[in-house]
This record gives C-alpha cells, structure tokens and sequence, in this order.
C-alpha cells in the first residue's frame, strides 16, 4: 500500500488490486463511522481510495502506512436486482469477443453477481465488477454521441448502467426501465460504493 | 403578500445559481459546484445581510439584467462592472436598495470574468443534495437563466452591512498559481515537470467551471497509457493527452484516468475563476505546510 499527498488535505491510497481497494474502502468507512478518521470525501476507484478534506493529513499517512487492512467485510448488505433485457445494439459485438452466442452472454452476465466497484462519470454511474477477466471488451471505436438512459453497457471489466443520455464508448448489450439516479429520493443513487448487483432478465412480451 | 422574487430580462451570457455546492457525495460521482469564486460569493452575502452560504447569482463576462417583483437590497462583486438601477448609476460593492418593479442592470465585467449578485434573503429555488447551485457538468441544480427565468426570492434574515465599498482584491494581469507536486508527477519526463514549473502559460478561451484550460509548452509524459480511474480533487493539474495543463475547477469530473502533475492551493482559486483568456498563467512550487 503507498499512500500519495495530494495538495494540502487529501490522500491518495493506492494498493495492487480492485479487492484491495475495496475493502480498503470498507476499513477507511468503519474507521469515519467510529470517529477515528475525519474526512469530507471518501472516493474509492479502480486501484486507489481518496481521502479529501483531511484535519491531519500527515498523521492519517502515518497511521496507513502501519496499518493492516482486513479483507472487505462478509456481504450483508441485500443484492438490489436490476431488470434488464439483452437486447443492445452491440450484444453481437460482444457475443463475438466473447466467442460464443449472444443468449450466451445474457445467461453469463444475468448469472455473474456484480459489486459496484466505484462510481464516477455521472452521479448515480457505478463501475460493476464481477465478471471474470476473460470476459474484458475494449470501448467502442468511435463513441456515441448520445447513449439512451438505462443502457446496460460493458467496458474493459466493468458493466455500467447509465443513469441519464449521454456521450459514451461502452458496448451497449441490454436495456432497464431501473431509475439510477432520483436527486427527489433517499438515496438519489440506486448504486454507491460496495452495493451487490444483479441483472434479472425480463419476461419476454 | 408580496412576491418575492426576481424576473430574469436578460439572463447573459451564462448565469447560473450558485452557493458553495454539494461536498460530500463525490463517491457517488456527484461533483463539488458552488461557486468559483468563494470569496466574492460570501462578500455580497455579508454585504445584503444573508447568511454566509445563501445562493447567489454568478454571471459571465457580460451580467445580467433583472426585475425584482418587491423591494430588495442587492450587492454585486467579484468582477468589476457598472451597475444600474433604472439607468442610474448605483455601487459596485456596496449594498444597494432596488424597488419593487425597478430595472436592475449588471454590466459586462470591466475587469476578470465572474460578477455575483446577492439579493437579501438569497435565491431560493429547490436544493439538490443540499445545495442550489447549478452544476454544469452532470446538470444537478437549476438550468443556467434564460430571459424570462422567475427566481423565487427566501426572507431576508438581517440587516444589510453598513459600509461603503469593501475591499477586494483586483483581477490579476498575472495568475501565478502555488502548487503542491504530485500525485503523479513521477508520470512525466523530469524536463516536463522543470517545464511546468518555469515555463509561461496563458489561459485558454476553452476555460469553463470544470476546468481553467491553459495554452503554452506541452508536458512530455515519461510513461504512455491511461492511468487507471482515480478520485480528482479541486485545484488539480490534470495533463490530458495534448499536454496542456488543465486546473481542475468547481464542477471537475469526482474521477479520472490523466494524470494529476500538481494541486493549486485553495487560495488560489479564485483569482484563477476571473482570471480573462489570454491571461498569463505560472505554477510555482510550494512545500506542504
């Protein structure tokens, strides 16, 4: 683990893996909820956790750098089931990555049990990890200018959902009518940090 | 009763609601907002007697035009500009009484970029996640103001401040920008970060809330690729594939795959917010406090 300054009051965690980063993620939450760490933002991303707004950035480094942080805690928290139906303009694109047909790819994602890794892009847009990385696709060639609200779309490892039209490069392989992001609801976002995914096909009409 | 609000005649360039944002939800990809430069918001706050944090209006380069529907007291700071009320001339920095029905112009900034009106008992439209401020890059809190906007107006909650004109720092001809190395420094070539730190900058036009863009030598990268997404703080120095430094503003992405060279202290800020393209920029080291 190696902790980066970040200007005046941030840190970056950075460790080897997405686990890691995970339950780095889950150890530094516990330690904010118990009062032993004060920070204003706790930002986890692929390989690194940020910690902004930071009273004593330089004892909170110190403290790291010794510390030893336990695997991510047992899964408590309920899966949040996401409809969905494999119907995406690039589920051949994908069924041809993957070498096999497309109700292949539906089966294989509808049975993966998802993690949200990170969020990030848009409020409510969470990065999914869970499938194996075999399964990695490259970003489209050239972007969309306008990806539909509630496209369900693979990148590299991660399978996202975006929660509003906008431009993106992610391989379009199924839609949702789930609201990913409400500001009028508690929570607005659907997805945050460490939330258990997974993809429930639809009854076919 | 009467109505308080305030009819937008001629919303500008680009106007938009403004507070001191929404911190706290970047986990959820939700950016910081508020307003770029802080201390011109909390000026015509004190200024009209609303509590410090109360939503204000931030214009671009060429204010705004407005009707109040009763009787307001109004500020205006940050960029230097005429303001009228009616045609007549009123203070610049100062508070102002502006009748109900009568026409209250900002002009264009004589100097820097961002004037802030505040208007006694603040812009009271719905918040989101706690604030009101417009968020140009994922599109939380209201629209930026179109000519015929109605902005509700809340309940002065004190006196206006008595004085005359408060002090405020001028535009800068020169934004020298103090930066704290790293984190991902180690990702240029040393001649790049020598570069960075001696080397003279200017402001791009293609500066906008979510980043003060920056013209003049490109950065050489010591290692090729895409660094995996990480957490982006305010006032970091993110190089993307060009070169150029971009200074990571009030409405920056919560995450991202470039490179981060340095952070510019929070201080700095808000000159780099009035800072006019062209503008010529450096980034001097600091060592951390």
């Amino acid at each position: 683990m190696k902790v980066l300054p970040v200007g005046e009051d941030a840190l970056l965690v950075e460790v080897s893996s997405g686990e890691e980063a995970q339950a780095l993620h889950a150890e530094l939450l516990r330690r904010r909820a118990e009062g032993s760490l004060s920070a204003r933002e706790i930002v986890p991303a692929a390989r690194t956790v940020l910690l902004d707004g930071l009273d004593a950035p330089a004892r909170v480094s110190a403290e790291l750098t010794a510390a030893e942080i336990p695997p991510a805690p047992p899964r408590a928290r309920a899966v949040i089931e996401i409809p969905v139906r494999y119907d995406g303009p690039d589920l051949a694109d994908v069924a041809a990555h993957w070498g096999m047909p497309e109700r292949e790819v539906a089966r294989i994602h509808a049975e993966t049990e998802f993690r949200v890794a990170f969020c990030g892009f848009a409020p409510g847009f969470g990065y999914l990890t869970g499938l194996p990385p075999r399964y990695d696709v490259p970003r489209r060639a050239t972007p969309r200018t306008a990806v539909p609200a509630g496209s369900v779309a693979l990148a590299g490892s991660y399978t996202g959902v975006y929660p509003r039209s906008s431009p993106g490069g992610w391989q379009l392989i199924g839609t949702t009518d789930a609201v990913l992001w409400d500001h009028a609801r508690v929570p607005a976002a659907l997805l945050s940090p460490g939330t258990r995914v997974r993809f429930v096909p639809e009854a076919r009409s | 009763m009467t109505d308080r609000a305030l009819a937008v005649v001629r919303a500008g360039a680009l106007t938009t609601v403004q507070d001191r944002g929404r911190p706290g939800h970047a986990h959820l990809g939700v950016p910081r907002s508020g307003a770029l430069d802080g201390p011109a918001a909390d000026l015509v706050n004190r200024l009209t007697g609303n509590p410090p944090g109360a939503a204000v209006l931030e214009t671009t380069l060429d204010g705004c035009t407005m009707r109040p529907r009763s009787d307001v007291t109004v500020a205006v700071a940050g960029a230097p500009c005429p303001v009228t009320v009616d045609g007549r001339p009123a203070a610049w920095g100062a508070p102002v009484r502006v009748p109900a029905g009568a026409l209250l112009d900002i002009g264009p900034a004589v100097s820097g970029v961002r004037a802030y009106v505040g208007v006694s008992g603040g812009i009271a439209v719905e918040p989101v996640l706690g604030s009101r401020s417009t968020d140009l890059l994922s599109g939380l809190g209201p629209a930026p103001l179109t000519d015929g906007t109605v902005l509700p107006l809340g309940r002065p909650t004190g006196p206006h401040a008595r004085v005359d004109v408060a002090p405020q720092p001028a535009p800068p001809a020169e934004l020298v920008l103090r930066v704290t190395l790293g984190p991902r420094d180690g990702w240029f070539t040393p001649e790049a970060v020598r570069a960075f730190l001696s080397r003279a900058y200017r402001v791009s036009a293609a500066s906008n809330r979510i980043g003060l863009r920056t013209e003049g030598p490109a950065l050489e990268r010591a290692r090729p690729g895409e660094l995996p997404s990480e957490g982006m703080v305010l006032g970091a120095v993110q190089v993307p594939p060009d070169g150029r430094p971009v200074v990571f503003l009030a409405d920056h992405p919560t995450t991202g795959g470039y490179p981060v060279i340095a952070v510019v202290r929070a201080a700095d800020l808000p000159a780099a917010a009035q800072a006019l393209p062209g503008t010529p920029v450096r980034f001097v080291a600091v060592h951390r406090r």
